[in-house]
C-alpha cells in the first residue's frame, strides 16, 4: 500500500497529459528514452523532465543499458494507484475537501444573515 | 457479468485515515452529515452524474441509500447502516458498494469531531474488505485506462 504523499505524487504525475501519454504507452511495453519522445513534439530536455516526474512519483522507473536508458512502469505503483482502496481514499479526501468548502460557504452564509438582522 | 474462475475470486483488506480541520463548531460539520439537504451539496457530486436516489434515515439502525451514475453508464450504489450516533461528537456506519448490481465492498468507518480552537478536528476511519479486484488489476493497460478516465473526472471536479 502506498502512502498518501506517495499517491499524491503519482495523481501529481498523472495530471499532465504528456506524461498520460507517456504512461499509456509504458503501459503496452518497455520503451528506450528516444522511442518515448519520438511522437512528442517537444525538446529531449522536456522529455526527460517528464520523465523525472513519473520516476519521482515512484510509477516507471529507468535502466541505461549501454547507451540506452529503458524505461518501464511500475506494476506495484499503478497497482496501488488503481486499488479501489487508493481511489476510496481519493474519493473521501475530495468528499471531505467538498465538506469544508461547504461549510465555509455555510458560515458566510451565516455571517451575511445575521448582520442584514 | 462473466463468471468468475477461483482464481479470479480475492479479497483485499485494509484501512485508511484521513484528518481534516474545518473552521467551524462540530456541531455545523455533524449537521452536513445528519441532513440530507447538506449532505447533497458535499457527498456524491460528481460532474455529470445522475443522483437516481438519495435517502437518510439518520438514527441508529436507521438506513442511508445514495444511488447514481453518469447518465446511461454504470450505476454505483452505497446502501449504509448507521450503528452508532453521538451527536456533534461521533457517527459509526457501515456500507456496501455496489456496481451494476455487483458488490465490491464492504466498510466500516468510524467519523470523530473534536473541538480545536473555535473549529473541528475531523477524523475519518475506514476499514474494509474490497471484493474480486473489481479492477481486473492483471489487464495492466485497460486498468492504466480506468485509472486515467478516473483522474480526469476528479480533476474536473477542482
Amino acid at each position: 500500500m502506498l502512502n498518501y504523499p506517495q499517491l499524491d505524487l503519482v495523481f501529481q504525475a498523472l495530471a499532465d497529459p504528456t506524461r498520460r501519454d507517456m504512461v499509456e504507452r509504458l503501459g503496452r511495453g518497455p520503451q528506450s528514452v528516444s522511442e518515448l519522445a519520438a511522437p512528442l513534439d517537444m525538446s529531449l530536455p522536456a522529455v526527460l523532465q517528464h520523465l523525472q516526474v513519473l520516476e519521482a512519483s515512484g510509477l516507471v522507473s529507468s535502466e541505461k543499458t549501454g547507451r540506452v536508458r529503458m524505461c518501464r512502469i511500475e506494476p506495484k505503483v499503478m497497482e496501488t494507484a488503481e486499488s479501489w482502496f487508493a481511489k476510496r481514499r481519493e474519493i473521501w479526501e475530495r468528499r471531505l475537501d467538498r465538506l469544508g468548502e461547504f461549510l465555509v460557504e455555510e458560515e458566510t452564509q451565516r455571517r451575511k444573515a445575521r448582520r442584514k438582522r | 457479468m462473466s463468471e468468475k474462475t477461483m482464481s479470479e475470486r480475492n479479497t483485499q483488506h485494509d484501512t485508511f485515515t484521513i484528518e481534516r480541520r474545518y473552521p467551524v463548531p462540530p456541531r455545523r460539520v455533524f449537521d452536513a452529515f445528519a441532513d440530507q439537504t447538506k449532505k447533497a451539496k458535499w457527498f456524491g457530486c460528481i460532474d455529470g452524474w445522475e443522483i437516481a436516489e438519495h435517502t437518510i434515515d439518520f438514527r441508529i439502525g436507521g438506513r442511508e441509500v445514495w444511488r447514481g451514475g453518469p447518465p446511461k453508464g454504470t450505476q454505483h450504489r452505497n446502501d449504509t447502516v448507521y450503528h452508532d450516533i453521538v451527536p456533534n461528537e461521533r457517527i459509526v456506519w457501515s456500507y456496501t458498494m455496489h456496481v451494476d448490481d455487483r458488490p465490491i465492498s464492504v466498510s466500516l468507518t468510524t467519523l470523530e469531531l473534536h473541538p480545536a480552537g473555535g473549529g473541528t478536528h475531523l477524523r475519518f476511519v475506514e476499514q474494509g474488505v474490497f471484493l474480486d479486484d473489481y479492477d481486473g488489476a492483471a489487464d495492466r493497460v485497460r486498468g492504466t485506462n480506468d485509472l486515467l478516465d478516473n483522474l480526469d473526472r476528479a480533476l474536473r471536479q477542482e
